[in-house]
């Protein structure tokens, strides 16, 4: 079991993250002076309602929205202030989404809309290979219309994943699904997170989830509010939906 | 229904882009329609009231002489309601400021009261007074390119004598609407002129007192001209008659109506193609309007707003397009109609020529098009009013694929994951990709047609004043002269080769056909003038027989070896047997050439010549004309070069406003065509190419796969324009097939890549244009909503 004791190494490190939207004559502030650190191989899961802040500090996270200010530090590389270009590489070389939707290429099959991304990786597993990893070896041919929900999200997490990210980040990834198919896609991330030592954030509403991770930080209203050290991470199959 | 309007005013303003596109497809069809087909109303109107006005003639009947005593008889002729008779001669014009001898025709005016058919228009100064022997009317175009004025006079050789000539007047006729010199192709209004004389005068002058060389005729209602013609020619044939032609033969008569001709096919076509296009285009956007709008409508109708409601409401869409388009279309058209009438003014001398927009045919133009964008809207909105509440409100399934013919056949494994998803988008929507591809084409196929028009004038021209037509200038008599007159030719100063031709007009027969024409005689070794068909080779002159063009031997069902009657329309009027020594596929006129003894030994009227070309050095040219001038034997004079410069300056700046305009044409289809294509893709696959970024794709790599289906279809739609083009062009080449002429199938290798790189270039400019947005794309906000 992983301790708080030996401080792991910071993969992403954000501080005093704020970020501020104007709409007509309100500002609304949506991140509020945020400091958090994902450690080599961490689970964590962030908790809040919607409205909470939890999406706008994951996309800023993973380069898909710049904060209005603070630090966003990734490795020894500071992306505060980062172009578009940068981000997409960074996004490219070192970050993984899952997302609700699985937003996958309806076009595109299972094995190919993984090789979407392993095509652009630099050390990619093989489609073939992330796919196994998720579950969904006999279902390579299939095209987005002909896979179920749950297995729709699992092609999302090979897609991932397939390229090694550094830092996987998943935006309520059980989202769309039933209690059953939620708890195979959570099998499936806990799995990998600890199959692969992928640093993993898991942003959810639903605070049964937050027994998966080895963190659990709880949001609201821009602000983290409250930061949990699981002593141990709860199985799949504990949990209560 | 308030909310619902602004729901529409929003939305029209969210899709102005898109509908201004589709809005200028319907506008550029209905400013072609009011422009063509306003010009076409227009020019019949005025033709037709034209011809009313001034009594035009239905039959011409030109002849050698006659006495006017014959005219009774005329009259008296089955069939005839009208007829009247008059004396046309050509003879060379002495200006003074113009080197080269110009040509007038002469022709007869009564000098108490007017003529009874063939009436002229006096535009400045007056008619002839009775007892006046000098005076002369010119037509108006004469005197404006040569700046005369009544009042003025004007130096003439007329039957050998120099006369000078008092111009007391300027006039219009029905009868030269359009003016070319004889044998020419264009008009040339600085070297050819028409002048009307009092009927005594010009018999005295051409030794014509009391006798015609040329009868018209009106006939009555209902009767077929054909037989008025037979009358005729039985009539006039011991007065040397040349053979009785209808109206739609008359040379001034049969140019504008295969203008309005074209203009008719053209201005119904090309409204057509637009339409269709805008009618695809509706279909499109309204189709997708309506998909990413079903939880809307479930929501509607879940208030209880009725299917009909529903319905108008997505209609409205088309229809405010639609009605854009009319509104840009008729301001537009009108003032292209406007200009295209002022371009007819400056060929055309049709009094009271104004460009009027008929209201009628507006209201129909506008009818169709509103029909038609219903029409292309129609099914989408059907599908939204057949859509169960119910259903409506869940989200639309995922886009359905299946393995299709990329995966049976393997190829799939050999693409690059963007390929595949570029053709999977298009295999899964066959049809829509083929339609765009389609109209993608016609923007190809506009291009084609219009360049073909020019490319093939001009390779006519090359042909004729470059290859056929060699000589520095051709001179004619107005009777034949014996053979030894050239050797006078030959002291003229700067000739260096005289090749001497006769012209004899005939008329052929071949079982129950005949055709009238001209048996040109050229000397065999000459060099000057050769008989040259569509491949460019010359065709030696057989010793014997007759070459034939393609047109006339098909007129007339004969082949190589075949023996046809020639009847001499001149001298004797004998009748003799010719063999067809050969058949010619050429383009212009329908020409009969022998060699020239052969021909002279045929009329049986021994060795006399009609005229002869010339080579000059170049120096002396100006004092070659100067002495042809003194020449009475000469009637015309004409030079190659000076028409094909004239035509060519003429020709440039035409071509430069009609390929301004086709490009116009084409890329406003390509345009619409392309970016709707594209931002429909855009809102399809909106999400699928926002996750793309996500994971980190860039911006250019994530366009490509938006706008390679745009290219491919783009690629696909060249080819299958330049096909539609080509066929196209075939149809005008076969329809525009005349007695007269018929237009070579001719397209520049230049022509083909022009009309595909302005469809590149359009279909580049419509997707930078999308681009543009899928660069602003806010990721988040994509991937956050359900669609």
């Amino acid at each position: 079991m992983q301790t708080s004791t030996t401080s792991p190494r910071s993969v992403l490190h954000a501080e005093q993250l704020c970020k501020t939207y104007v709409m007509g004559e309100v500002t609304v502030h949506a991140l509020r002076n945020v400091d958090l650190s994902l450690s080599q191989g961490e689970l964590l899961v962030l908790l809040g309602a919607s409205g909470s802040g939890k999406s706008t500090l994951l996309n800023i996270l993973g380069g898909l929205d710049v904060a209005t200010s603070g630090r966003l530090i990734y490795g020894e590389t500071d992306l505060s202030n980062a172009d578009d270009r940068t981000l997409t590489n960074y996004r490219r070389q070192h970050i993984g989404f899952v997302f609700q939707f699985y937003n996958l290429v309806s076009s595109l099959t299972a094995m190919e809309n993984v090789a979407l991304v392993t095509d652009i990786a630099r050390q990619p597993m093989s489609p073939r290979e992330a796919l196994t990893l998720v579950g969904l070896q006999d279902r390579l041919d299939h095209f987005p219309s002909q896979l179920s929900g749950g297995e729709q999200q699992r092609v999302a997490i090979a897609r991932a994943i397939a390229k090694r990210p550094d830092v996987l980040l998943c935006d309520e990834p059980t989202g769309a699904l039933d209690a059953s198919t939620g708890r195979m896609v959570l099998a499936v991330l806990e799995r990998v997170n600890r199959e692969t030592g992928t640093t993993t954030a898991i942003i959810t509403h639903n605070a049964a989830i937050g027994a998966l991770g080895d963190t659990v930080v709880h949001m609201s209203s821009g602000e983290i509010t409250q930061r949990t050290q699981n002593p141990q991470r709860a199985r799949v199959e504990q949990i209560e939906w | 229904m308030l909310a619902l309007n602004r729901k529409l005013a929003r939305e029209l303003w969210h899709l102005k882009s898109q509908l201004l596109s589709i809005a200028l497809v319907v506008a550029t069809g209905i400013m072609t329609v009011v422009t063509m087909r306003g010009s076409y109303e227009a020019l019949v109107i005025t033709q037709d009231r034209y011809y009313q006005q001034t009594r035009f003639a239905d039959i011409w009947a030109p002849l050698r002489r006659a006495p006017e005593t014959l005219l009774a008889q005329i009259v008296s002729l089955p069939g005839v309601a009208a007829a009247d008779v008059r004396i046309n001669f050509m003879a060379t014009l002495d200006l003074e400021d113009l080197d080269a001898p110009a040509t007038g025709r002469f022709m007869s005016l009564p000098e108490t009261g007017r003529p009874l058919l063939n009436d002229i228009v006096v535009q400045r100064g007056r008619y002839i007074e009775p007892g006046e022997t000098a005076a002369v009317l010119i037509n108006e175009k004469f005197a404006r390119a040569r700046g005369l004025n009544p009042g003025d006079s004007i130096r003439a050789i007329i039957n050998g004598r120099a006369r000078e000539l008092d111009i007391v007047g300027t006039a219009i006729s029905p009868e030269h609407v359009y003016t070319m010199p004889p044998g020419s192709l264009m008009p040339d209004d600085t070297r050819f002129g028409i002048l009307w004389m009092g009927q005594r005068a010009l018999g005295a002058a051409f030794d014509m007192d009391g006798a015609f060389n040329e009868a018209f005729v009106r006939i009555e209602p209902g009767i077929n001209p054909a037989q008025v013609i037979a009358g005729l020619n039985e009539l006039l044939y011991p007065y040397g008659g040349f053979g009785a032609y209808p109206r739609r033969d008359q040379p001034s008569h049969s140019i504008l109506q295969g203008e309005l001709d074209q203009n008719r096919v053209m201005g119904t076509a090309i409204p057509a193609v637009f339409l269709g296009v805008a009618v695809f285009l509706l279909h499109l956007v309204l189709g997708r309007l309506i998909s990413t709008q079903r939880g809307e409508i479930a929501v509607l109708k879940a208030f209880g707003y009725h299917n009909s409601e529903i319905a108008m409401h997505f209609l409205l869409f088309a229809i405010v397009a639609v009605l854009m388009g009319i509104l840009v279309g008729v301001i537009g058209g009108v003032y292209l109609g406007q200009a295209y009438i002022g371009i007819y003014q400056t060929y055309f001398d049709l009094p009271g020529l104004d460009y009027r927009l008929q209201p009628g045919l507006l209201v129909l133009a506008s009818a169709v098009s509103l029909l038609g964008a219903c029409t292309g809207a129609s099914s989408a909105v059907l599908k939204a009013v057949r859509l169960p509440p119910a259903e409506a409100m869940r989200p639309e399934p995922p886009a359905n694929f299946r393995a299709g013919w990329l995966e049976r056949t393997g190829i799939n494994r050999l693409l690059p994951s963007s390929t595949r998803m570029i053709l999977r988008n298009m295999e899964r929507k066959p049809w829509q990709s083929l339609m765009s591809a389609l109209g993608v084409a016609m923007s190809v196929a506009i291009l084609v047609i219009g360049l073909f028009m020019f490319d093939s004038i001009r390779f006519l021209m090359d042909l004729q004043f470059r290859a056929i037509q060699r000589e520095d200038v051709a001179i004619s008599f107005y009777e034949h002269q014996a053979d030894r007159v050239q050797h006078e030719l030959w002291r003229l100063p700067g000739v260096t080769r005289v090749e001497p031709y006769r012209s004899i007009p005939v008329r052929l027969r071949h079982g129950h056909h005949h055709r009238d024409s001209v048996i040109q005689g050229l000397s065999a070794d000459g060099e000057l003038r050769r008989v040259i068909g569509a491949s460019g080779i010359a065709q030696p002159i057989p010793a014997e027989g007759l070459l034939l063009s393609r047109l006339l031997a098909e007129r007339l069902d004969v082949a190589t070896g075949d023996t046809v009657t020639v009847e001499i329309l001149e001298g004797r009027r004998q009748q003799r047997e010719a063999m067809i020594a050969g058949v010619i596929d050429d383009y212009m006129g329908v020409s009969a050439t022998m060699e020239l003894t052969a021909l002279q030994r045929l009329s049986g009227e021994g060795p006399f010549i009609s005229g002869a070309y010339l080579s000059v050095s170049a120096d002396d040219t100006s004092a070659l004309y100067r002495d042809l001038k003194q020449m009475p034997a000469v009637s015309g004079v004409a030079s190659p070069d000076e028409m094909l410069a004239s035509f060519e300056s003429e020709m440039a700046q035409g071509i430069f406003v009609s390929v301004g305009f086709l490009v116009g044409f084409a890329a406003v289809i390509a345009v619409g065509v392309i970016y709707n294509g594209a931002r429909i893709a855009l809102s399809e696959r909106g999400r699928e190419l926002a996750s793309l970024r996500v994971m980190g794709f860039h911006r250019r790599e994530v366009a490509i796969l938006l706008l390679g289906e745009q290219a491919l279809i783009t690629l696909m739609a060249i080819p299958m324009g330049w096909l539609i083009g080509y066929g196209m062009a075939w149809l005008v080449v076969e329809g525009m097939q005349t007695d007269m002429f018929r237009i070579p199938y001719v397209i520049n290798p230049w022509t083909w890549l022009f009309t595909a790189l302005i469809t590149v270039a359009a279909a580049t400019a419509s997707a930078l244009a999308v681009r543009r947005r899928l660069d602003r794309f806010d990721l988040i906000s994509v991937l956050k909503t359900r669609e």
